[in-house]
């Protein structure tokens, strides 16, 4: 009898135990879903005005309350585009030389070193981008692009330092130690057997790293590079200092310019019309379905992938 | 694939191995650069008053962030407190009933994924529209919440990870002797996956206490003492912004200060939760 009564006990408890532990697990996708509701009411007031044409309208005045998403667009995807243009390659010369070139003793001491970049919070690499680098980037790099390339109107304007190009340079730096080292753990992965037959077969190196690493994996490459690109779009506090907060579209990288992020952090509690305010949160509606897709199709791609990989194995 | 001549194979191995080994350096670079950078202007506004006194307007000497040291320190354990256990159990779920319900574990799991992915400022624009914006005020609590959102998907994946590496025998040894399921996860399943917990979640709060983007439209600023999380909360991040954009060399100095403030906690939490784990393995 009493045995039969524990069991019960456990039973019930037992349910009760999943129930909890499911509730906290459908929060995540109460979170989720309640975040696009939320943000699709808050900014109803300027999606009715506007309509689509807030998409492609480059205005941008307080004033008279008329709001525009191009220009914020615009920088968001240029200052990601020179982001990734430049970490992809570093990235994955980075993660090479960690897991193919050095010694392991080098290779745990510069990885951890380079995970430990990633861990420094962003604004600090907001402040070191206002007071130590553009600075730099104004007093030499600007100057020198200008002279080797000036004939180009990418590198025309006047050198402030501050603006696209080192937001983008500060954006880089924030992504490489991400895309680095899920790089070098894909590489680290490849089977040695794999690399010393090709080595076995008087290979070189680089030889190795191009035929055999890379194809192998790429996929996992390709899926850590949108996770990178999915960062570089949403990252707000690195580059509000330095991006210089202008609603204009240039077409220097040296000028000022704004991305979504930067607006939001920079306008958000100045905002005082509902109007101002609602546009502003369909800036930010309009950030959460860009990097949401760019999530998704990284995060399928992925799934596909090993999926397909424990198929063939 | 036709090969050119043994010496330009060599050359050019050789150039790619030293581009690899540039671009390592100039990530090292990088980063003693910033390391740098932050000490070497942080440790000039760092002295006993940085500690003890309120923010002055500026101009006036003698001001201080204790105010914001303490905000800060509120803010990241209110978040902690709620986004941990929370994350836990979301965790344990994964890992214990995954096989149960076909559809929703993975449901959870990828979108864990992907709100991972969702930026920081965006939940603090979904925090301030359900909890700023009907209460009427800033608040410390909003702060808090947003920032244990943004723990919550981290430390659900880590805590899965981690249980899921408990061999499947000790669960069944457990099982087999008559405990009930919750039982054999809390008491088994988490004791031998304990310092892996304990890493993701020091790893978890390291993440968001150097946030800034979630906190700017709910914990607001304040430059007095605050003791309640529902008036609005001085922190050290958002102040780290106010300051270094304002015109004034004492605030930016004080805001390299609280810069190297958060660099050390966040580094030190990060290398202790990597600690914790590798002396496990040993």
């Amino acid at each position: 009898m009493k045995s039969n009564n524990i069991s019960k006990f456990y039973k019930k408890s037992d349910t009760f135990f999943r129930y909890i532990t499911a509730s906290c697990g459908i929060m995540i996708l109460v979170i989720m879903a309640g975040i696009f509701i939320e943000l699709i009411i808050a900014s109803r007031l300027s999606i009715k005005k506007f309509g689509f044409a807030f998409v492609s309208s480059s205005a941008w005045n307080p004033v008279t309350q008329d709001f525009g998403a191009a220009s914020s667009i615009y920088g968001t995807l240029v200052s990601a585009g020179i982001a990734m243009i430049i970490a992809v390659p570093l990235s994955l010369a980075i993660a090479l030389f960690l897991a193919e070139l050095a010694s392991p003793a080098i290779s745990r001491i510069m990885g951890s070193a380079i995970e430990l970049l990633a861990a420094i919070p962003s604004i600090i690499y907001g402040m070191w981008g206002l007071f130590v680098f553009a600075p730099v980037m104004a007093d030499y790099i600007q100057p020198m692009l200008q002279k080797y390339l000036g004939f180009i109107p990418l590198f025309q304007g006047s050198p402030m330092g501050i603006g696209m190009l080192t937001s983008g340079l500060i954006l880089a730096l924030m992504i490489i130690p991400f895309i680095s080292s899920v790089t070098r753990d894909i590489f680290n992965m490849v089977p040695v057997v794999i690399k010393e037959s090709a080595y076995g077969m008087g290979a070189t190196t680089w030889e190795v790293i191009r035929h055999v690493i890379i194809p192998y994996g790429f996929k996992g490459i390709l899926g850590a590079c949108f996770l990178g690109l999915a960062r570089a779009i949403g990252e707000t506090m690195a580059i509000t200092f330095v991006i210089g907060n202008d609603h204009t579209i240039s077409p220097s990288l040296f000028a000022a310019a704004n991305s979504i992020a930067s607006t939001l952090a920079n306008e958000f509690t100045e905002a005082s019309e509902p109007m101002y305010l609602s546009a502003l949160i369909e800036l930010g509606l309009i950030l959460l379905v860009m990097t949401f897709v760019i999530q998704m199709l990284a995060e399928l791609w992925l799934w596909r992938v090993s999926r397909k990989g424990e198929k063939g194995a | 694939m036709r090969l050119r001549s043994l010496k330009i194979r060599k050359v050019f191995d050789l150039a790619i191995k030293i581009i690899a080994g540039v671009s390592a350096g100039i990530g090292i670079v990088a980063l003693f650069w910033i390391l740098i950078s932050v000490f070497r202007h942080g440790f000039k506004a760092i002295n006993w008053s940085f500690f003890t006194s309120l923010p002055t307007p500026p101009g006036m000497i003698g001001g201080g962030l204790a105010n914001a040291i303490v905000g800060t320190l509120m803010i990241t354990v209110v978040a902690t407190l709620i986004g941990v256990p929370v994350g836990l159990m979301a965790g344990t779920y994964l890992s214990e009933f995954g096989s149960d319900s076909s559809k929703l574990v993975p449901a959870i799991r990828f979108f864990s994924n992907v709100l991972m992915g969702i930026p920081s400022i965006i939940v603090g624009v979904f925090v301030y529209t359900i909890l700023v914006r009907p209460t009427g005020h800033f608040s410390g609590y909003a702060g808090a919440v947003s920032l244990a959102i943004i723990m919550f998907p981290v430390v659900a994946r880590t805590t899965e990870d981690m249980l899921t590496m408990v061999p499947n025998s000790l669960k069944e040894a457990a099982l087999a002797l008559g405990a009930p399921r919750w039982k054999v996860t809390l008491q088994i399943v988490f004791r031998a996956a304990r310092s892996g917990l304990v890493t993701g979640s020091l790893l978890a709060v390291a993440r968001v206490s150097g946030e800034t983007a979630p906190l700017l439209f709910t914990a607001l600023n304040n430059p007095y003492w605050v003791f309640s999380l529902n008036d609005p909360t001085p922190n050290l991040t958002v102040t780290i912004f106010n300051y270094a954009m304002s015109p004034y060399p004492d605030w930016q100095q004080q805001a390299w200060g609280a810069s190297l403030l958060i660099t050390i906690g966040v580094l030190l939490l990060f290398i202790l939760g990597r600690a914790i784990v590798r002396e496990r393995r040993y």
